[in-house]
């Protein structure tokens, strides 16, 4: 049962994926006039137009360079990048490991601040407690990560005379203080998504918990905390999923501002240079690569609801 | 399942709507007659002409009280709403509000922290902090209402046309919708900046394409559940055509659903705005927008004139603090149904 219901959402995730392949690849080619000459005058990627031309292969008829370029996609060539000249998937795999790192510590993040802040803030409903969670959640969505990134660097600075170290610690090199510098990132990373988490727990949580057979739970005398962890939060759970799928598009965009502001050699950053060099290979296979991690992440969460939900078969 | 389930719920409540609206026209119906007999008792023959006047004064109290009610339940929703006003008026009369232009540089005040002259301090070319941020309030409502203005568009096109119409079109639709969705906004949005270059209606178009495709969603959602109802099939069974069926029976019974995407989503596109900015594909420079403002010189310099760095971005937050508090308190009001979704 569960293998069908896996089949099924597989198969609806094929047609996304074909569009959003459309999508990358158009996109490059919907500029108004012509790219190759802007390439050329710009950068001077080639020789002549002809070759700048062939090289992006530009020169055959579109759907013909749809289905070549799917071919070649399938096969694990994205191209060449046109400013450094190697294989776009190979810059891309010595990048992504830093930017999923970044993702997975803020989602981390969020989770560990939205869940508590949320169950609580439904426990206490209309408390002191309650308003100051709500007027932070909705601050943390209303202040631009960017900027509290800025502060976290400014701020520290003129009271304490204290600058962040500059330079990027490797993995291998010094694991420990790789993930120290990781955590700040992170974090800021993570606050929009925790608040959006937050408020979501808290409002699945408190339609949950006026059920009946909540206050059956109650008249039977069980403690809160059982009330509120077992039969609540396991039931208000579910959409928290959901979004946590949904938001991982938000965090992923996110990285490309934090990468940018901490100085982070990691995905995001190369295809901010990217565009700014206007290196349409790169473009396209971040792009690429990007949705496919979204589009499965969003099939795994789908598959994790029947786990928690033996109820949901679609 | 899930679908049914949420389909089930909002029909429901939908007809719990119903209840209540049958409930208030009655209100409304006798509100008239009451109104007339007031009159009737209160005021003598040869002043009846001014009995719309006085009707009108009372349209008025009851709209004040409308409001004293909204100030009261939402003192937060309340607050947003001056936010908004208050920057509304900084965009709309930003020459005579700021002191300097956006642009003017003031001799010998390079750099100088926050005085009796200069509010908010001056930067490095030596020009006002305060007037930029007024004259950027105005890059920043334009920016958000004009890629609402446009998003509204698209997604009620697509929205209502999808969830009326159902079928293969639908199916078709939200698979291009998924696949937008799938694409994180801002390296989408860069993508398609890199595509059309910098300016601000290219950033209102790049922004607007991506909050449609979100909202589109939500507003085919609230159309599938009126479509369901019983006088949208009364309409049909009397033989209105769908052109008529839409405006006339759909569009007005999910503007509340409109209305409130299009709030809260003003301070996405302003927050968005301010990111492309901050990148460096928003509104070309000298013309101050705040996210700019935070990048480039204020990055730079933020060591030595913090406040570079730091009043653009209370800016921002004050903003999208202001549109996101009104945005809740109007959804809380117009339609609690959406109280479950994320922004």
């Amino acid at each position: 049962m569960l293998r069908r219901y896996l089949a099924k959402r597989l198969l609806v995730a094929i047609p996304s994926l074909v569009i959003a392949s459309l999508i990358v690849f158009t996109l490059p080619r919907l500029i108004p006039g012509d790219v190759v000459v802007l390439m050329l005058a710009e950068k001077a990627y080639a020789k002549d137009l002809e070759e700048l031309r062939a090289k992006l292969g530009l020169d055959r008829p579109l759907p013909v360079q749809y289905v070549e370029w799917l071919g070649r996609v399938a096969r694990g060539d994205l191209g060449e990048s046109l400013w450094t000249k190697r294989p776009v998937l190979e810059e891309i795999g010595q990048r992504l490991p830093l930017t999923v790192e970044l993702a997975l510590l803020g989602l981390t993040f969020a989770l560990m601040i939205a869940v508590p802040v949320g169950v609580i803030s439904a426990a206490r409903q209309d408390t002191v407690q309650d308003y100051l969670a709500r007027s932070a959640a909705i601050l943390g969505l209303s202040v631009p990560g960017f900027w509290l990134a800025t502060l976290l660097i400014v701020l520290p600075a003129i009271w304490w005379g204290w600058r962040p170290v500059s330079g990027f610690v490797e993995f291998s090199r010094d694991a420990i203080g790789h993930v120290t510098q990781l955590l700040l990132p992170a974090l800021i990373l993570g606050i929009a998504t925790g608040a959006a988490l937050m408020r979501l727990t808290r409002g699945m949580l408190l339609e949950v918990l006026r059920q009946d057979y909540v206050r059956t739970a109650w008249a039977k005398g069980l403690t809160e905390r059982v009330i509120v962890m077992k039969h609540g939060l396991r039931n208000a759970i579910i959409p928290v999923v959901t979004l946590l799928g949904t938001q991982l598009p938000q965090i992923i965009g996110g990285t490309v501002i934090i990468e940018t502001v901490f100085g982070l050699p990691g995905m995001s950053r190369f295809l901010f240079d990217a565009i700014l060099q206007r290196d349409y290979p790169v473009i396209q296979g971040v792009n690429l690569v990007v949705v496919s991690v979204v589009v499965l992440v969003n099939l795994a969460v789908d598959a994790l609801y029947a786990v928690l939900d033996p109820r949901i078969r679609y | 399942m899930a679908r049914i389930r949420w389909r089930r719920q909002s029909r429901r409540s939908n007809r719990e709507r119903e209840a209540r609206t049958a409930a208030d026209s009655e209100q409304a119906s006798l509100a008239p007659a009451l109104r007339t007999v007031n009159a009737r008792v209160e005021i003598p023959e040869q002043l009846a002409g001014s009995k719309t006047a006085l009707e009108h004064d009372q349209a008025w109290l009851s709209a004040l009280r409308g409001l004293g009610r909204f100030i009261r339940r939402k003192p937060l929703g309340a607050l947003g709403a001056v936010i908004v006003v208050v920057m509304l008026v900084m965009a709309a009369f930003a020459e005579r509000i700021a002191p300097y232009g956006y642009d003017d540089t003031i001799r010998g005040a390079r750099m100088k922290a926050p005085s009796a002259a200069h509010w908010l301090g001056t930067d490095n070319l030596s020009r006002d902090m305060w007037s930029r941020i007024v004259y950027g309030a105005r890059v920043s409502i334009t920016v958000g209402f004009g890629t609402i203005g446009l998003a509204v568009l698209l997604a009620t096109a697509v929205g209502v046309s999808s969830g009326y119409f159902g079928g293969a079109y639908d199916l078709v639709v939200q698979r291009v919708v998924d696949a937008w969705l799938s694409f994180p906004y801002l390296v989408i949005v860069l993508s398609v900046m890199a595509v059309l270059g910098p300016g601000l209606l290219n950033v209102v178009m790049a922004l607007a394409i991506l909050i449609a495709a979100v909202n589109s969603r939500v507003i085919r959602g609230a159309t599938i559940t009126v479509a369901q109802s019983t006088y949208v099939e009364a309409a049909r069974a009397v033989g209105c055509g769908h052109a008529r069926i839409i405006a006339r029976h759909i569009l007005p019974n999910v503007t509340a659903t409109i209305i409130i995407l299009a709030t809260i989503g003003l301070g996405t596109a302003i927050l968005a705005e301010s990111a492309l900015s901050f990148l460096g594909f928003g509104v070309p420079p000298p013309y101050p927008a705040w996210g700019a403002m935070l990048s480039g010189s204020g990055r730079t310099y933020m060591f030595r004139a913090p406040w570079m760095a730091i009043w653009p971005g209370v800016a921002i937050s004050l903003a999208v603090f202001g549109f996101n508090m009104l945005g809740d308190a109007l959804r809380d009001v117009l339609d609690p149904r959406l109280r479950g979704l994320a922004r």
